[in-house]
């Protein structure tokens, strides 16, 4: 099979980019990973596991991340900081009418400017991915964190 | 990590030092002392947290059934709350009489005894010892010796008290009933975001690298709130110069800091004088985040409440959210932030709550910077001493006002803080 139709390939490469775009600082383009009616959400496994629907981030469509980053540039206040993300090989665990569901863990390593450097965050990427176009993009991503606390705030997404 | 690790030992620090840390016995000149002093952070512990005050541990709907249970902390104390088999809520010391190994390691469960992991004492619902492994000894050698009374190796117990669904926690007896310990002003303020049981919407922690106090005070400072979190002026979920007020308990621990959304007649010319940044031109693309309803029929749109020591209950539109701070030695604390909504929310509240919890927590669009701030007065500390804050905005007493430009509810912390205190 040539590896660009095979999913795991096609999914890694989408989940490289992704990470490349929030790590090198380049927060505009991160709304172009996701259809227009994409749901992102950052959730913990407790409530994940619970049923529990309320999210650290939720948003509803593309216009919400694109806000997102408006208020990351704009409004809100916080330490530059940047993150590393080293994602796991990925799991294909659905696949049906052009989408499939994937599944990857992941850590994120923050570095504070002053050079304070500390794993950040772990946890998994559960995504619903559109391979039926041009190149890949999400229609969910659910960003499920392994533990429940968060040091001092999460301004860039995961 | 410097945070929850034991401070270097010093020595107990004398009445007459602590009554020195402080420079007058006013309330506009906070000493930064009480920010990284181990020896008060040992007699916060004592005077506060195990003292007379009401702390609040969690949710009635947190156990519903008998023998449920969860555990949380009092201060920085492991305890237990637990839904006894006759229906009662019970709590106590996280910690087994025998060694003082931690008793209960789930956060939530379901549990007819507790059982210690280590040498299997045990203990009811109502933290009495009633099983102790070879108390007599095996084929007649070893056991305890003749002077051992299950009786008298119980679990510390805690007080409890139970407020439109909440569920406060004392270690002192002497602790004064809860409703008087409030007030009615509170007492109302709090049953208006709770008029009927709560539900359970999720959970999530946010850890603070800097002393806990630095968070309460923030909760209870209206100053900052239009200025450090530009996403609150900017929309106008709360600007100062909107309609609202302060109100501070008789001892000045408690507070409500509430307003309404009310754009028509917000004067901004003195936003405008300040030169502050409420000005810009950034506009929503996803402008229902903005949307709310007026569920409670008052249109108050923003209401922040604090009960000294440790708790926090939070409606900004229609984001509800019960906060409690859990210090973590000197330098470090925990915000556990408890969402919750209605049994009888309908699909488009439900939907609103979710939308809006984007506002709040550790990625809150008006509160992400609350997480950072107190870090920033912390890392400041080493060059403070013998220095005092300044706290006279909105002058040096302790009072409820219309106007929120003012730090009259941070001078109320300190009020009852340095009652509890004696310093």
């Amino acid at each position: 099979m040539p590896p660009d139709n095979n999913p795991i390939g096609i999914v890694s490469g989408l989940l490289a980019d992704y990470a490349h775009c929030i790590d090198s600082d380049e927060l505009e383009r991160w709304p172009d990973f996701f259809t227009e009616q994409a749901r992102y959400r950052i959730t913990t496994t407790f409530n994940h596991e619970r049923g529990l629907p309320v999210g650290i981030i939720d948003a509803k469509n593309r216009n919400m991340l694109e806000d997102r980053v408006a208020a990351l540039r704009k409004a809100n206040i916080y330490e530059p900081q940047r993150y590393r993300h080293i994602i796991s090989v990925v799991r294909i665990t659905g696949e049906s009418g052009g989408l499939v569901q994937a599944e990857a863990g992941f850590i994120v390593v923050r570095t504070m400017i002053d050079g304070r450097q500390e794993l950040f965050v772990s946890g998994r990427y559960l995504d619903s991915i559109d391979l039926s176009g041009e190149r890949a993009v999400f229609t969910e991503k659910l960003v499920v964190l392994d533990s429940d606390k968060i040091d001092t705030l999460l301004a860039i997404p995961l | 990590m410097a945070g929850g690790q034991p401070g270097p030992p010093c020595g107990e620090r004398g009445m007459t030092d602590m009554k020195d840390i402080w420079l007058d016995d006013g309330l506009t000149q906070v000493p930064f002392a009480v920010y990284d002093d181990q020896d008060i952070y040992a007699r916060e512990r004592e005077r506060l947290f195990q003292g007379p005050t009401w702390n609040i541990l969690g949710l009635e709907c947190e156990v519903p059934e008998p023998s449920d249970y969860k555990t949380t902390y009092l201060g920085d104390i492991p305890v237990v709350l637990v839904r006894g088999k006759d229906g009662v809520l019970k709590a106590f010391e996280n910690r087994c009489a025998h060694r003082g190994a931690l008793l209960c390691l789930e956060r939530f469960g379901n549990a007819k005894a507790f059982t210690c992991v280590y040498h299997a004492w045990s203990y009811n619902h109502d933290g009495e010892l009633i099983g102790v492994a070879f108390q007599n000894g095996i084929q007649g050698e070893g056991g305890m010796g003749e002077g051992f009374r299950r009786e008298d190796h119980g679990l510390r117990q805690v007080k409890i008290a139970v407020l439109a669904g909440l569920v406060f926690g004392s270690f002192d007896e002497a602790v004064p009933p809860l409703e008087d310990y409030l007030g009615p002003d509170i007492v109302a303020r709090i049953h208006r975001v709770l008029p009927r049981p709560p539900k359970i919407l999720g959970y999530f922690t946010q850890t603070l690298r800097n002393n806990w106090k630095l968070y309460a005070e923030n909760v209870r400072d209206p100053y900052h709130a239009s200025i450090l979190h530009l996403f609150f002026t900017t929309f106008r979920v709360n600007r100062l110069s909107q309609k609202g007020g302060i109100i501070v308990s008789e001892n000045g621990g408690h507070h409500v800091s509430y307003s309404m959304l009310d754009p028509g007649t917000a004067d901004d010319s003195d936003y405008d004088a300040a030169k502050l940044r409420a000005d810009s031109e950034f506009g929503l693309k996803e402008p229902r985040l903005l949307d709310g309803r007026d569920e409670f029929n008052d249109g108050i749109t923003l209401q922040i409440l604090s009960v000294f020591p440790n708790l926090v209950l939070q409606q900004v539109r229609n984001s509800l959210v019960v906060r409690q701070i859990v210090p973590q030695g000197v330098d470090q604390a925990d915000v556990v932030w408890t969402t919750y909504g209605f049994d009888d929310d309908d699909e488009e509240l439900m939907d609103l709550r979710l939308m809006q919890s984007n506002f709040v927590g550790p990625a809150g669009y008006i509160s992400m910077e609350d997480g950072a701030v107190g870090n920033f007065i912390q890392r400041a500390l080493p060059g403070t001493k013998g220095e005092t804050s300044v706290v006279m905005m909105g002058g040096e007493d302790v009072a409820s006002m219309a106007s929120r430009a003012t730090e009259t509810s941070i001078r109320g912390f300190w009020k009852a803080y340095r009652n509890l205190m004696a310093i």
